[in-house]
């Protein structure tokens, strides 16, 4: 068993408060994602699970136990960090098995589970050599190994694959996967990067500002975003916004004019929103359709086309300056200055208010 | 033709690029040269009689004798003074470096905003003329009965050498990425562990260069070892100094002793220039 538990935390640097209370259950065997932009707070608040960083105020328990004080190694728990953090001065089995010699445990124990480590990591041809003499990808599964070695309740990996190439980053990702479906392990992962995120978790947790946005599954949040920075953050390529405003609406329905002069009448809870105020359409690509220009009254001027082989997407711009992405087939024929009709999606478009947060749509499983 | 103006000036530029080469090299013999000429003039003259060794205009050929080594050997006890050297220079270096890594340690791993201040205060002490301490250090000495005593000397030399032992130690210790500590601290390394296991053995070059520069500079120290010390204690600096003045200006002879002195000191660095190189250029070059 291994539920960590936290209840607000804070930490600040003199005046500077880097996490302003956070409050969240982590269950076990759970693939948690911390994600959000740079200086949101997700490395702090990982590092003060590990105890590498003293808190201000709150508690951490790791099930029933509280830790909040404890020295890092008393914890329990295995870190992985960005820049691997490996020994340089000790080979590879040295590098994995530093922490059960310190540990006291005996050699033959030690030698076992280094054995053990290495294969499940491929790294049975490699124990003898140093760091230096081996890639990135390989460095990365000594930093991992060396945390698996440990048995911990908790693995932490803070930015992983961030130093690596794109195909050894996607490579690693799925044996990431693989590995916490077969160490059956509780793991806490930190990027920024919303498609690791999107692809690991089992719940992904959103930070903004040093606090929670939104925690969920990563359908729920990509689906159900709480506000617009939610929704804005996950999704590639971004959610589009467009400024409008109410023209009525009740519990069926909401009407919304857009600056451009567009009406939509959208399947969202009007009830609460009063008339005249201001909010945000959002709507993702895959939920524009680029149509003949005639065909539609909400119409665009095509500014790039990036052809992806399987898709292309066209960032169109409105009349009134917006910019809006498009997903289209891969052989969509445009070319930049096309003026093009688009074509929402109803149904999956979101409304924010003015403060940001998500008017809630009528049913949920519209999505 | 075009082509032929290109390669002209290709020709040219290499040409141009060697000839800066033979330059700088013909510049950096001559500056080690003329590092070296005294060195050099002195082992020469130590071989010389004073007689030679006064001769207008220098020779540089002259029949070699050992005569003056024979002599310092007969007056002097050089073991004594070497053994002086060797117990004073390498226990301010132990002491030192018991001080300096635990400072630097803390001063790279967890900085805080006098930390950078802290560094400068300790190096401004160097910038000070040591004889403006002389007197009250002298008084201290003669109080605590430390005068003329190996203890008194490591003392004076430990304190003069840690400012720069800490500073050196600080730039080593500044290269090593903070989360190979921290991954030991996550590995269940106590601080002792962290320090020896993981800390030394990867600054282990910029340390070696650092305990053999406070070698160096203890061997070589004179103001302190001339006014601190007089029989008992005191090293192959003392001992040279005892071969000038007082004994009239004996070139020959001086220069015998001072060859006795240089050449350990001489000897080590020589093995060991790799690292000193390094420790010298201050991390600068990886």
């Amino acid at each position: 068993m291994a539920d960590l538990t936290i209840k607000n935390l804070r930490k600040a640097y003199g005046d500077i408060e880097i996490l302003k209370g956070i409050d969240l259950e982590i269950k076990d065997h759970e693939f948690v994602v911390f994600v959000g932009p740079s200086g949101c707070g997700k490395s702090t608040l990982l590092r003060s699970i590990a105890g590498l960083e003293e808190v201000t105020g709150g508690q951490i328990f790791l099930d029933d136990k509280e830790i909040t004080e404890l020295a890092p190694a008393k914890r329990d728990l295995a870190m992985v960090f960005q820049s691997y953090a490996l020994y340089p001065h000790m080979s590879v089995r040295k590098n994995m098995s530093f922490a059960l010699e310190l540990a006291k445990q005996d050699k033959a124990t030690i030698n076992e589970k280094v054995a053990e480590a290495a294969r499940i990591l491929e790294l049975t041809h490699l124990l003898d050599r140093k760091p230096k003499d081996l890639s990135g990808g390989q460095r990365q599964r000594v930093a991992i190994g060396r945390s698996i070695v440990r048995h911990p309740s908790v693995f932490l990996f803070d930015e992983p694959l961030s130093n690596l190439d794109a195909a050894l980053r996607i490579q690693t990702r799925l044996e990431l996967a693989r590995l916490h479906h077969d160490l059956n392990a509780t793991m806490i992962y930190v990027t920024h990067d919303q498609v690791e995120a999107m692809t690991l978790a089992d719940k992904v947790v959103v930070l903004n500002g040093g606090q929670i946005e939104q925690v969920g599954s990563p359908m729920e949040l990509y689906h159900h975003p709480v506000n617009q920075f939610v929704a804005g953050f996950l999704g590639m390529p971004k959610m589009s916004f467009l400024p409008g405003r109410v023209l009525s609406g009740d519990q069926s329905g909401i009407n919304v004019e857009l600056e451009s002069g567009v009406q939509l009448q959208l399947p969202i809870s009007g009830e609460k929103v009063a008339k005249g105020s201001d909010v945000t359409l959002g709507v993702r690509p895959e939920h524009i359709t680029v149509t003949d220009k005639d065909s539609s009254t909400f119409q665009g001027r095509l500014d790039i086309a990036e052809h992806l082989g399987s898709d292309t997407y066209c960032y169109v711009q409105t009349e009134t300056k917006q910019t809006l992405t498009v997903r289209a087939p891969g052989t969509f024929p445009g070319a930049y200055g096309d003026t093009v009709g688009l074509s929402l999606d109803l149904s999956h478009c979101h409304l924010f208010d003015a403060q940001g947060k998500a008017i809630h749509k009528l049913s949920r499983s519209a999505a | 033709m075009f082509t032929n103006v290109l390669s002209l000036d290709r020709l040219s530029l290499k040409s141009r690029r060697r000839l800066i080469n033979v330059l700088l090299g013909t510049l950096a013999w001559g500056v080690a040269l003329a590092v070296f000429f005294p060195i050099f003039w002195m082992i020469l003259t130590s071989f010389k009689t004073e007689i030679d060794a006064f001769a207008t205009p220098p020779q540089l050929f002259f029949s070699p004798t050992l005569e003056n080594y024979a002599l310092i050997n007969e007056r002097s006890d050089y073991f004594h003074f070497a053994w002086n050297s060797v117990v004073v220079s390498f226990g301010s270096t132990i002491i030192g470096m018991m001080i300096a890594v635990p400072a630097a340690y803390s001063m790279a791993f967890f900085e805080t905003k006098r930390t950078k201040s802290t560094l400068l205060w300790m190096l401004s002490t160097k910038m000070l003329p040591p004889v403006g301490v002389l007197v009250p250090i002298y008084l201290l000495f003669k109080d605590l009965g430390m005068l003329d005593t190996r203890l008194g000397l490591v003392i004076i030399y430990t304190l003069i050498n840690l400012p720069i032992m800490v500073w050196m130690a600080y730039t080593y210790f500044k290269e090593i990425p903070k989360e190979v500590l921290e991954a030991a601290r996550m590995d269940g390394a106590s601080l002792f562990q962290e320090i020896w296991r993981v800390l030394l053995p990867m600054s282990k070059g910029g340390l070696a260069s650092t305990v053999l520069l406070s070698l160096i500079l203890s061997w070589n120290e004179a103001f302190w070892s001339l006014n601190l010390t007089a029989s008992q204690a005191a090293p192959l600096t003392a001992l040279i100094a005892s071969y000038s003045s007082p004994e009239g200006l004996f070139w020959a002879k001086l220069s015998a002793v001072s060859t006795l002195a240089c050449a350990p000191i001489l000897i080590f660095g020589w093995i060991s220039q790799k690292q000193l190189v390094r420790g010298l250029s201050f991390g600068a070059v990886k």
